[in-house]
């Protein structure tokens, strides 16, 4: 037997293994003996119908007492009821030829309609018992406890119990608890479960750590920083388990039209059982048709298989590290067509670094006058001047500061003149202009040109990767930036952007995003990707957010629709695939179950086929839509994304 | 208010698409949602009638589905 199976699981499968055997049996047994003819002409149906319906109330018991209990209340709209209906009036057909004197046919039918009705039912609720497993296997990062201490002793304790400022000891193969900074120990951890990132990360005393990786080579003392409640495995956790509750139109869709449906098609089986038989008189062919159609009253396939493939899309992307947060998001990052970007820290790393020194062969030389003009300067840019030259800076020099220039440095009668082109022009000195991504800092010294230095932001590593498969898929790109045209124009260049904002102050970033929303047409879908610490309200705003590096920040969790675990962008293409194929699926299932079903309904009702045919492919049709939204979640996503990385 | 209930032995998915419609439809709920795969209930109701509105859900929902419980 299967793993990983309930209790009453179990129970179902032994009942139908058992039932299966019995039913062959029997069957067999009909057609090579003649069961009807043992007995006298007028009982001749009493043995096969006696034995069969054995059969029938071991593999239908639980199904004739909802039957039952429902109708009590009022439900006639059950599956449990129609079904029942239609196999008991089956048998009934069959009484009514016997007793006719016609032939005995019809039991082995209604036993095997519900026989196959139950294999379904339980191929349901194994498939979307196993699906969600496969996303509690996600709440795995949930931490049992947490080794406390207090007064110098060790406590295990609930980790709800432990209050911000308490000290934790993490053992190896422990899961962090709550979020916290390390005090003492350093060690490596495992983030998979969180971020769906395979290799482990290094921490050392004064690292910030999150809840729910899991500590892997040695012991750390923690100082909690946030509660349990507030800590990041909470809120991942109850971001994962409320994710389908918002519902996709798609889903809502299927709400409504199972609500119409079932009703429909019970109209449909009673007109067709009374209306042609009052003109042809064949009443027994004709409620034989009409039982058929109630075999496939049931909108089961639809109903389960739908929220299966998002729920599929769901854990998929979890199992990356890309929390979204509802199937409606899911459904919509498949559409979404325009992609807006923050500049600082989501397209680039913010941090600045020397990038181009200008001209090469005096590189050594223009970086030591630039680090003695900068040296005492906090600026970033003047700090990654200094992180560049890296040596001992020359003493000795006063540094005057010119606001809006530059510095000027003296010793004796060395004059060392850096900063901007205003400040060579303001003491003529001739220069070569620089021009690139990022802000020129000019070397000057007595009254001659020195060189240029070319400070940029750092591109982030798959930027260009990223945006150019997001091109490819159809989606425009446009990046807000605060930085001035020429920066922005470059960046955009380098990455493969469609389109720049500039000189945005943190503001006007809203307003730019409720200018692009205004401007789109009603199906563009705008997705603002941003990483979360300052653009809340535009995350808000937008129609979908999606904030990068979530780890460790709930105001991003909190403001977006999507969260990106691991801050890396090629995320967000990963995202748009597996949503992109969610949505393939889910229409794949919706158009061939409304298929499937049409054309049994048909065919029944012209009495080509059978009841038979009408079970086995109601619950066919069932099994495969539900084994096509499984594969949502295979694992060809991993093997994609680590072949562009490489 | 908003609130999240889980639900216990919801075994089939139209089931839960039944009481998702009972639920709408009951005096007082703004909006309602029932998740087979995640086996919640998410309602929003009026605050100051809230426990009494979920008397009438699980009153409904025992209707609809007679074995599924609603953990409150």
């Amino acid at each position: 037997m299967k793993p990983g199976l309930s209790k009453k699981q179990k129970k179902n499968l032994i009942r139908i293994c058992v039932a299966l055997a019995v039913f062959a049996a029997v069957f067999i047994s009909d057609k090579a003996l003649s069961l009807a003819t043992v007995t006298g002409e007028k009982f001749c149906w009493l043995l096969p119908f006696s034995l069969y319906f054995a059969v029938y109330v071991l593999i239908g018991y639980d199904v004739l007492f909802k039957a039952a209990r429902n109708i009590l209340r009022g439900q006639i709209l059950d599956e449990n009821f129609l079904m029942a209906i239609a196999t008991l009036g089956a048998f009934a057909l069959g009484i009514c030829t016997g007793v006719m004197g016609l032939d005995v046919e019809g039991f082995d039918e209604a036993c095997a309609v519900l026989l196959f009705y139950q294999v379904g039912e339980f191929f349901q609720s194994y498939a979307t018992g196993k699906s969600r497993k496969s996303i509690s296997s996600l709440m795995d990062i949930r931490p049992d406890y947490a080794n406390l201490m207090r007064d110098g002793e060790l406590v295990k304790t609930e980790p709800e119990n432990v209050s911000v400022g308490d000290v934790i000891l993490i053992n190896p193969g422990e899961k962090v608890p709550l979020d916290g900074i390390i005090i003492n120990g350093s060690t490596t951890l495992d983030t998979k479960a969180l971020t769906g990132e395979s290799l482990p990360r290094e921490v050392e005393t004064g690292s910030d750590i999150v809840s729910g990786c899991v500590n892997l080579t040695s012991q750390i003392k923690v100082k909690v920083t946030k509660p349990f409640y507030d800590s990041a495995v909470s809120k991942i956790l109850e971001l994962v388990e409320n994710a389908s509750s918002r519902k996709s139109n798609s889903e809502n869709f299927i709400t409504k039209f199972s609500k119409f449906y079932t009703p429909t098609v019970v109209i449909a089986a009673v007109l067709l059982a009374v209306v042609p038989a009052l003109f042809t008189g064949e009443w027994l062919t004709w409620i034989y048709r009409g039982l058929s159609f109630l075999v496939v009253s049931c909108p089961c396939a639809l109903v389960v298989s739908v929220p299966l493939a998002f729920f599929a899309g769901l854990g998929a992307a979890s199992k990356h590290g890309i929390l979204v947060k509802g199937s409606n998001y899911l459904e919509m990052l498949g559409k979404a067509n325009i992609f807006v970007f923050d500049k600082t820290g989501t397209l680039t790393k913010g941090n600045f670094a020397v990038a181009e020194i200008l001209p090469t062969d005096r590189r050594d030389e223009i970086l030591k006058l630039a680090a003695i003009a900068e040296k005492d300067s906090n600026h970033p840019i003047a700090r990654s001047v200094t992180a560049c030259y890296g040596g001992e800076i020359e003493e000795g020099y006063t540094l005057t500061n010119l606001a809006g220039l530059g510095v000027k440095a003296v010793r004796g009668d060395d004059v060392i003149y850096c900063g901007n082109e205003k400040l060579m022009k303001e003491f003529g000195i001739n220069f070569k202009e620089h021009i690139g991504a990022g802000t020129t800092v000019y070397v000057a010294r007595g009254g001659e040109f020195v060189g240029s230095l070319m400070i940029s932001d750092e591109i982030k590593h798959g930027a260009k990767e990223t945006v150019r498969e997001l091109s490819s898929l159809g989606c425009k790109t446009v990046m807000l930036t605060g930085d001035n045209e020429t920066v922005a124009e470059s960046v955009s260049r380098q990455i493969g952007l469609t389109s720049y904002r500039a000189s945005l102050l943190p503001q006007n970033k809203v307003e730019e995003v409720e200018k692009m929303l205004a401007a789109k047409k009603a199906k563009d879908l705008l997705c603002f990707v941003g990483d979360g610490i300052n653009d809340a309200p535009v995350l808000m705003r937008s129609d979908i957010g999606i904030a990068m590096g979530g780890v460790g920040s709930d105001a991003a969790i909190e403001a977006s629709d999507v969260v990106l675990m691991r801050d890396e962008l090629d995320g967000i293409p990963l995202a748009k695939r597996i949503a992109k194929k969610t949505m393939a699926i889910v229409f794949e299932n919706i158009i061939l179950s409304l298929l499937v079903k049409l054309v049994i309904m048909v065919l029944s009702a012209l009495g080509i086929t059978s009841m038979w045919l009408a079970v086995i492919g109601d619950v066919g049709v069932a099994i495969v839509a539900i084994l096509n939204s499984m594969r949502v979640g295979a694992g060809r996503f991993e093997k994609e994304r680590k072949t562009k990385i490489s | 208010m908003k609130k999240i209930y889980k639900l216990e032995d919801l075994d089939c998915a139209n089931c839960a698409a039944k009481m998702e419609r009972a639920v709408l439809k009951l005096d007082g709920v703004t909006s309602a949602s029932v998740s087979f795969m995640t086996q919640r209930l998410v309602i929003e109701a009026d605050d100051e009638r809230f426990e009494e509105i979920m008397d009438s859900v699980e009153k409904t929902c025992r209707k609809v589905e007679p074995d599924c419980r609603i953990i409150r």
